[in-house]
C-alpha cells in the first residue's frame, strides 16, 4: 500500500483491491475507529477526505474472503441494445452467455450518482468505446467500455457500447442507500 | 412565499453542501463561495447552513408574496426594492407584493440572498443544493418558479425590525443576530494569489514546480470548475491514469496540459493527473474571480 497526501485533509490509498478497502474502511468508520467526511474507491485507490486525525491504515487490512458478505445483486437483462451484434461479432460469442457467466464487482462508482463500473471481464472480453459518443443513451442500459461493464442510471450522454436494457431503478433518492450499485456489490446479470 | 420573475444567468439555490455519498458518484455541491453563504445567514439571523440563493452575475427580478427579510453577500451588485436603493452586506424587509431586482455585481461573480428563516425546501440526500453536474437538488431558479419561505421566530424578526426598520426604534441591547450590521467587501484584484499542496499526482510532470512560477488567467468556468488559461505544463508521463477520486480544489491538467480547477459540483471520480489541491478558504476567491483574472499560486509552509 502506498499513501499519498491529497490536499488539505485528504488521503490517497494506493492498494490492489479498492473494493474490499472501502468496504474495510466504512467499517471502521462505523465502529467510530475513523473519522473522515467521504471514502471513494476508485481503480486503483481509495480517497479519504475530511481525515482526522493520523489513522494506521494497515490496522483495516481487509480480511481475505471477506467478498462473502458482502452484497448481492440480480440484474435482469433484455439482451436488445443496439451495440449486441457488434459486440458478438467482436467476441465470437454471445454477450448474453458472456455476461451471465461472468462474476463481477462493483470496483467503484463515479460518472453519475448510481453508476457503477462493474469489474471481472477478462482482459480478452475488453472491448473500446464508441468513436463518436452517443448524445441519449437511454436509463438502464446494460453497457461495455475498457474493463468495465456498466449500468446507466439515467439517460445521459455515452460512449459504451450497449448490449441490453433493465428495469431497475438504479438510483432511487429516498432509498437507503440511494444506489443499488455500492463499491463492493457482488453483481450476476440475468435474463429478463 | 418568493416568486422569480427573471432569474438570471444562473440562480439556484445552494447550502453547504451534500456529504457522505461521493461513494455513490455523488458530488459535494453547496456554495461556490461559502463563506459569503454563511455570512448571509448570519445578517438575517439564520443558522450559517441554512440555504440561500446563489445568484450568478445578478440580473435577478424576485417578487415578495408575504413580509420577507433579506441580505445579500458575496458579489456586490446594486438592488432596487419596488425602484427604491436597498443595501448590500446589510438586512432589509421586503413588504409582500414588493418587487426585489438584483443588478450586475460590480466586481466578482457569485452573490447570495438569504432569506430570514431560510428556504424550506425538502432537501435531497441531507441538502437543499442544487448539484448542477448530478442534477440532483431543485432545478436551477426560472422565470414563474415559486420558494417556500418560513416566519423567523419572533426574537429575530423583533431584531431586525428593531436595529434595520428605516423608522423602528433602537436601542434593543440583546443581540441575538450574528453580530454584523454592514459587511465591507474587498473586491478581488486583478491579481489573486492562490495557495496549493502538491499532490497526489506531481510526479506525473516535467517540473510541477512550474505551475507556481507562471501566471495563470481565468478561463471559461462554471459550477464544476474553472479553466486556467496560460503555458501548458509538460508532462514526464503521457497518457491517463486509472480514474481515481477527486476534491473541490483538485488542480486537475487534462491532455492539452493547461490546469482546471474543480469546484463544488466536480465529479467524485476522474482520470486526469491532479498535481496539486487548492486551499479550501482561497476557493471562494477562484469561484468569484472573473474571466481574465491573473491566478498566482504559491505553495504553503508546512
Amino acid at each position: 500500500m502506498l499513501v499519498r497526501p491529497y490536499g488539505w485533509d485528504g488521503v490517497l490509498l494506493e492498494v490492489d483491491d479498492p473494493a474490499a478497502w472501502f468496504r474495510a474502511l466504512w467499517a471502521a468508520r462505523e465502529r467510530g475507529e475513523l473519522v473522515c467526511e467521504e471514502i471513494v474507491p476508485a481503480a486503483r485507490t481509495v480517497l479519504l477526505r475530511g481525515v482526522q486525525g493520523r489513522p494506521c491504515w494497515q490496522d483495516w487490512t481487509p480480511a481475505a474472503g471477506e467478498a462473502a458478505t458482502a452484497r448481492r445483486l440480480d440484474v435482469p437483462v433484455h439482451w436488445d441494445g443496439p451495440d449486441y451484434a457488434a459486440v458478438a461479432a467482436a467476441w465470437r460469442a454471445e454477450p448474453a452467455d458472456v455476461l451471465k457467466g461472468t462474476g463481477f464487482t462493483v470496483a467503484f462508482c463515479g460518472f453519475a450518482p448510481g453508476f457503477g463500473y462493474l469489474t471481472g471481464l477478462p482482459e480478452q472480453r475488453w472491448l473500446p468505446r464508441l468513436a463518436s459518443p452517443r448524445t441519449r443513451v437511454p436509463a438502464g442500459s446494460v453497457a461495455l467500455a475498457g474493463p468495465y461493464a456498466g449500468i446507466y442510471p439515467r439517460s445521459s450522454p455515452g460512449g459504451w457500447q450497449l448490449v441490453g436494457r433493465t428495469g431497475l431503478d438504479l438510483f432511487v433518492l429516498d432509498r437507503d442507500p440511494p444506489a443499488l450499485l455500492t463499491p463492493g456489490t457482488l453483481v450476476r446479470f440475468t435474463d429478463a | 412565499m418568493l416568486e422569480v420573475i427573471a432569474p438570471g444567468p444562473l440562480a439556484t439555490v445552494q447550502d453547504l453542501g451534500r456529504f457522505g455519498y461521493a461513494q455513490l458518484g455523488v458530488s459535494r455541491s453547496g456554495a461556490l463561495d461559502p463563506a459569503a453563504l454563511r455570512l448571509a445567514n448570519r445578517l438575517v439571523g439564520n443558522p450559517e447552513t441554512d440555504a440561500a440563493l446563489e445568484l450568478t452575475y445578478g440580473g435577478t427580478v424576485l417578487r415578495a408574496h408575504a413580509p420577507l427579510w433579506c441580505a445579500l453577500t458575496g458579489a456586490p451588485a446594486p438592488l432596487t426594492v419596488d425602484g427604491h436603493p436597498a443595501p448590500y452586506g446589510a438586512p432589509f424587509a421586503l413588504p409582500t407584493g414588493a418587487l426585489l431586482t438584483i443588478g450586475t455585481p460590480t466586481h466578482g461573480i457569485r452573490s447570495y440572498l438569504a432569506l430570514a428563516g431560510g428556504l424550506p425546501i425538502p432537501p435531497v440526500l441531507g441538502s437543499r443544493s442544487t448539484d448542477t453536474l448530478s442534477t440532483l437538488g431543485p432545478p436551477p431558479l426560472s422565470p414563474g418558479t415559486t420558494l417556500p419561505t418560513a416566519t423567523p421566530p419572533a426574537p429575530i424578526l423583533r431584531e431586525l425590525w428593531g436595529r434595520h426598520a428605516p423608522t423602528g426604534q433602537n436601542g434593543n441591547t440583546s443581540r441575538k443576530i450574528g453580530a454584523v450590521d454592514f459587511v465591507p467587501w474587498s473586491a478581488p484584484g486583478a491579481e489573486i494569489r492562490v495557495r496549493v499542496r502538491f499532490g497526489p499526482r506531481e510526479g506525473w510532470f516535467a517540473e510541477p514546480g512550474e505551475l507556481l512560477r507562471r501566471v495563470y488567467t481565468v478561463g471559461q468556468g462554471d459550477r464544476i470548475g474553472v479553466r486556467l488559461d496560460g503555458p501548458p505544463l509538460a508532462r514526464a508521463i503521457a497518457g491517463e491514469l486509472p480514474s481515481e477520486g477527486l476534491v473541490a480544489g483538485a488542480v486537475q491538467v487534462p491532455g492539452d496540459g493547461r490546469p482546471l480547477v474543480f469546484l463544488a459540483d466536480h465529479p467524485t471520480t476522474g482520470g486526469y493527473p491532479v498535481i496539486a489541491v487548492v486551499h479550501p478558504a482561497d476557493l471562494g476567491l477562484l469561484a468569484q474571480a472573473r474571466p481574465g483574472t491573473r491566478v498566482v499560486f504559491h505553495g504553503s509552509q508546512r
